[in-house]
């Protein structure tokens, strides 16, 4: 395909569409679609949320980095996780949807929900720098946390009795291991490098220590549908500790649980920095509804 | 018109981020089917936040147009999840004359979980330039999802390797 500027491949789509334009009839065509008579729709459309707005929402905290990354490399890195992270949700959201049957698709779902709608885990939201509440060194302990927790997920989701979420979960499982082991590689470099970078590390990874027992918390729709995080504590754990290790960072003294009333991520209730976030994510759309590029 | 013809068509359909693949060299063309006059086409994303992946629909569907196919529905899949084992042979050699170092072969993958990598593993890619196989990983993330930054440590030239899963 040749164009005469780089603009026009943004604006050559046959199917104009909001911020991207697949222009796939149906996005999730070649798994089998229908919701497994063992599920309960309802319950198999909420867990596709929480999925899905765990990889929008760090795609977007990550893709604050932009311009902003310590180095042309890590700029680059960090985009190219929240891109793969923005294709999960984009993929979780659409079934999310297509079972809740009310007609809503990912564009409505992403960017027209009230932040009590969104079923994300509090580590995903929280301020990690580049702005406020960290630096690059915060931001690779909760990507490390995150993406360790999100891989042991996805490998247990490989036989989940809904085909799309499995096959959604096949192929992100890669990219989460190698997002994974970037994190560590960083978090090592760091912990191990000069007293001023191991101090920052840890300092970093006592930042997000406190969301950790969310990510394990299981939620009653979680436990209705056989998917308890706490079965994979122990995975995480030991990948944690590998990495704490090599990095010579002692893991931390365990903390309670950053709640807001007691309640978490799942229930819809969320840190003091979602509002700010879901208004630079939602903002455009809002203000010029059923915009296109 | 058959499928065979459509298939011959939709496999000279080149990469729009590697063009020196086409869609079926990198494995990402998984079907042409005709039904009632209908060209059907599933494709399977790399990554699954693939850019790319629009372009490929459009230019398969500009492509069969052109060479006289009216109605052509292109379709994603994601099961089985693709693999740079399905890079043909073919492929890789085109890759490699581009100077970009072919994935190596990976095989399956095994049940549970997925190891830990501390470190980066001992270099196996050989230089596509001088084939030297003294070669670092600069940075494992590069300018597009499937494709980390190496350096040669011989010919001291910088090369792109395209990673495997």
């Amino acid at each position: 395909m040749s164009f005469d500027n780089a603009y026009e491949s943004l604006v050559d789509h046959e199917d104009a569409h909001w911020a991207f334009g697949t222009g796939f009839t149906e996005a999730l065509a070649g798994v089998d679609r229908d919701v497994p008579a063992a599920l309960d729709p309802a319950d198999l459309a909420q867990y596709c949320l929480m999925l899905g707005d765990d990889a929008l929402v760090l795609s977007q905290r990550l893709a604050e980095w932009c311009s902003r990354g310590p180095e042309l490399e890590e700029d680059v890195a960090l985009a190219n996780i929240a891109l793969d992270l923005l294709g999960q949700a984009r993929l979780l959201l659409t079934r999310a949807g297509e079972v809740e049957g009310a007609g809503r698709d990912e564009d409505a779902l992403a960017y027209l929900r009230d932040e009590r709608d969104f079923r994300n885990v509090h580590l995903a939201e929280i301020e990690c720098g580049p702005f406020t509440g960290g630096d690059f060194a915060t931001t690779m302990a909760r990507l490390l946390v995150f993406s360790s927790w999100k891989t042991a997920q996805y490998s247990r989701l490989l036989t989940f009795a809904d085909p799309v979420v499995a096959a959604i979960a096949a192929k992100g499982l890669k990219e989460l291991a190698y997002h994974r082991d970037h994190a560590a590689q960083w978090v090592v470099r760091l912990g191990d490098g000069t007293p001023e970078s191991h101090e920052r590390m840890r300092a970093g990874i006592d930042r997000v220590w406190p969301y950790l027992d969310e990510l394990f918390t299981a939620h009653h729709v979680e436990l209705r549908l056989g998917v308890d995080p706490a079965a994979f504590r122990a995975e995480v754990d030991q990948v944690l500790d590998a990495v704490f290790a090599a990095a010579g960072l002692d893991r931390p003294e365990p903390v309670p649980a950053a709640r807001v009333n007691g309640r978490a991520g799942r229930d819809g209730v969320h840190t003091e920095a979602m509002g700010y976030l879901l208004a630079e994510l939602q903002h455009l759309h809002r203000s010029l509804p059923g915009a296109t590029w | 018109m058959t499928a065979r013809a459509a298939l011959d068509v939709a496999s000279r359909v080149r990469d729009p981020e590697l063009p020196v693949l086409t869609l079926a060299d990198l494995g990402v063309l998984r079907d042409v089917a005709v039904e009632d006059g209908r060209v059907l086409v599933t494709i399977t994303p790399t990554y699954s936040g693939c850019p790319a992946v629009d372009e490929m629909g459009a230019d398969l569907r500009r492509t069969l147009h052109d060479a006289g196919f009216g109605e052509v529905e292109v379709r994603l899949s994601l099961a089985p999840a693709w693999t740079t084992d399905w890079i043909t042979d073919d492929g890789r050699r085109k890759l490699a004359e581009a100077g970009i170092a072919p994935p190596s072969r990976v095989g399956p993958r095994p049940v549970g979980p997925v190891p830990l990598q501390l470190v980066p593993p001992p270099s196996r890619v050989p230089c596509p330039r001088c084939g030297s196989s003294r070669t670092v990983e600069l940075s494992r993330f590069g300018s597009t999802a499937c494709k980390a930054l190496r350096r040669c440590e011989d010919c001291a030239e910088p090369f792109e390797h395209i990673k495997e899963i």
